[in-house]
């Protein structure tokens, strides 16, 4: 898809999930999860979109992606890797762990494999805490996780079509 | 006939295989032609154990665990539908010395029922309270909740019943009712295990709550990191309009109740009250200056009560259970034991277990195998307690001789490979980056903290280092808007003088005793 075609389908779908919602600032964080949970980030085009809906500034809409970890600007790569990076499991092995993962997809944290394969991001505590180290891949979590089950989870995705 | 299998849903179940299991057993009874019904439970909290799964016997319930997708055709071939021995064979659930020692009260049903079946949860005493609550006043519903001695189990621990009582008093057109679950602190988990396990409780709780201030509206805020926990309850709050508990005639007594759950994004600051208010408003989670407090001036500037999970799901038993169980002796504490432990989950108390009880005789230690080396209690902001303070009860007074408090309950178990000195910077660093900004004590002091714990650990003068951190921390502890600044200096300093060789010779326990 080329850049323009993209930036209208994004424009579509950020207006289909407003017109679901009340028009009110009080929808901005699930009008972001929404556009989010379809595009993969919030690209930066959709923001005056959403401004305009939800009766807001740009600026306040612009303030509000930035300042919630959950929200990426930045295009996701097929897959998100988030890894807990929390005392809990980092007691039962996460950093070494997060050195392997970083070494595996070959990019680090806050960043994209360069082949578009997946985006890395660490997080904050799974409520795994027993279970760890844990992480969370696309939309489901894993506990007990080694470098060889995370391996093997990312060949099964990579066959994936 | 018909035997019920039971395969949690919960997340901590699914992180470690459950999907496949369940699968793996519908597939082999099928091929057998084995006649069984599984039901997705919640979990019981007996991590290590999980995948755990249950069969339905006359009068109890036999587990096994934990089972992997391979152990199923052998579970079957062992006959474990008729009681059958296997080695993965845990006997009696409820004979599990784990749970066989807990005081399960707010935790009762949860990893029992079939936590979105509305018939399940009403068989089970579900609704006893919300229908004693509709036949009294406002005030006598408030006056229960205050009698009970009921308090806050996100961390405060403040008196309920008063914060009910000043959302009721307090005049406003519009009022509500919020749960905070946003669960953020690492090592705990009980929110989310009652709100995958028991979601009908937390919504009984939240129309009594409703019922005793007048509100008609109600949200639940909950972490974006538990996308399971909100999809759990979405699906209840929808499954409680269809059968008429919720919506515009709550129970048919004429008064309209409303829950919407809202999801989070990330910003751990969000579990404090006030930027969590914000954040369902719409804005950057930041915290407000206290007066006034949600309760008076709350979400969209209107009478509020704002409660935790726990809290919540406490309530409803007030009104269902008999007076004598009135008072603070009632109330149990959920601790969550987490991190380098042998045995992890969660473990339902009445007060008054020593920390040794909770990690060595439940925790069964390191998982590791290795000497503990620290324990942190209540969080990231909690204080860490090295191996000779073990026998510390774990009672709010008992904490806080030592310096300690239980918060949400989490105990986080270290081996002895643990590098204080790095908690410590951790620590800092954890409050620069979750800081919300608003106030200057956290915002700079956090980033300045972490500047002179780097000088600190790279040996520059330390006794003045240290000095400038206890004033510096002082600062923080007093004068911040919220725990996460205030608090922040607790779990440090902890760290310093708990641990205090760690910051002098390298020896990363510090030669803690």
């Amino acid at each position: 898809m080329n850049d323009e075609a993209s930036r209208v389908d994004s424009f579509e779908v950020a207006r289909g999930i407003l017109q679901r919602l009340d028009a009110a600032p009080s929808s901005l964080l699930p009008a972001l999860h929404g556009i989010q949970d379809s595009l993969g980030s919030v690209p930066p085009e959709v923001l005056p979109l959403i401004a305009a809906g939800l009766n807001l500034s740009l600026a306040e809409v612009h303030g509000v992606v930035g300042f919630y970890p959950w929200f990426r600007r930045e295009p996701a790569g097929r897959h998100t890797v988030r890894l807990c990076r929390s005392d809990a499991c980092r007691a039962r092995g996460a950093d070494a762990l997060a050195e392997h993962v970083e070494r595996s997809l070959g990019c680090r944290e806050h960043e994209t494999s360069a082949d578009g394969f997946a985006s890395l991001e660490p997080m904050q505590c799974l409520g795994l805490c027993a279970l760890g180290p844990a992480m969370m891949i696309d939309d489901e979590v894993h506990g007990r996780m080694t470098p060889e089950h995370f391996d093997r989870m990312m060949a099964e995705l990579r066959r994936a079509p | 006939m018909t035997t019920t299998v039971y395969v949690p849903r919960d997340s901590a179940a699914l992180a470690v295989g459950a999907e496949a299991v369940a699968a793996a057993i519908g597939r082999e009874a099928a091929r057998r032609q084995a006649d069984l019904r599984i039901v997705r439970n919640g979990s019981r909290g007996l991590f290590w154990l999980e995948p755990m799964i249950e069969v339905a016997s006359p009068g109890n319930r036999v587990a096994f665990g934990p089972v992997h997708a391979e152990d199923v055709p052998g579970l079957f071939e062992a006959g474990f539908l008729e009681g059958g021995r296997h080695p993965l064979s845990l006997g009696p659930t409820e004979d599990i010395p784990f749970l066989k020692r807990q005081d399960r009260r707010v935790f009762a049903r949860v990893g029992i029922i079939d936590p979105l079946d509305l018939d399940d949860y009403l068989a089970k005493g579900g609704f006893q309270g919300l229908k004693r609550a509709s036949t009294l006043s406002q005030n006598e519903i408030v006056q229960e909740v205050e009698r009970s001695g009921l308090r806050g189990r996100g961390g405060a621990a403040f008196p309920t019943g008063l914060k009910w009582k000043a959302a009721l008093e307090a005049p406003g057109a519009q009022k509500y009712v919020v749960c905070n679950a946003d669960e953020g602190d690492s090592g705990t988990f009980a929110d989310r295990l009652l709100l995958e396990g028991d979601p009908f409780l937390v919504i009984e709780g939240m129309i009594i709550a409703a019922l005793a201030v007048g509100a008609s509206r109600g949200y639940v805020y909950v972490r974006a990191e538990y996308p399971r926990a909100a999809a759990i309850l979405a699906q209840a709050v929808a499954r409680a309009e269809m059968g008429k508990i919720l919506g515009n005639e709550i129970l048919g007594i004429g008064k309209p109740f409303h829950i919407e759950v809202r999801r989070g994004a990330g910003a751990y600051v969000c579990g404090e009250e006030t930027a969590l208010l914000e954040s369902i408003e719409g804005r950057r989670g930041l915290v407000r200056a206290k007066p006034p407090v949600p309760a008076i001036a709350g979400l969209f500037g209107m009478p509020t009560v704002v409660n935790n999970v726990l809290t919540l799901a406490s309530v409803p038993t007030i009104f269902s259970q008999a007076a004598d169980l009135q008072g603070r002796s009632r109330w149990t504490a959920a601790y969550q034991l987490a991190g380098n432990v042998k045995h992890g989950g969660l473990v339902e108390r009445a007060f008054g277990l020593s920390l040794r009880e909770l990690v060595e005789d439940f925790g069964g230690g390191t998982e590791s195998g290795r000497p503990i080396g620290a324990v942190q209690l209540g969080g990231p902001l909690g204080t860490y307690l090295p191996p000779s303070m073990l026998g510390v009860s774990l009672d709010d007074e008992a904490l806080a001789s030592v310096g300690g408090m239980l918060g949400h309950g989490g105990v986080v178990v270290f081996d002895d490979a643990i590098d204080m000195a790095r908690q410590a910077r951790g620590a800092m660093e954890f409050c620069a980056l979750e800081s919300c900004g608003k106030c200057a004590p956290c915002r700079i002091g956090s980033i300045r903290g972490l500047e002179i714990l780097d000088d600190l650990l790279a040996r520059r003068d330390p006794p003045r280092q240290l000095e400038l951190l206890r004033d510096l921390c002082e600062t923080m502890a007093r004068a911040s808007l919220c725990a996460l600044g205030a608090r922040t200096p607790a779990a440090v300093l902890s760290a310093i003088d708990g641990f205090p060789g760690a910051f002098q010779t390298g020896d990363r326990l510090g030669g803690a005793p």
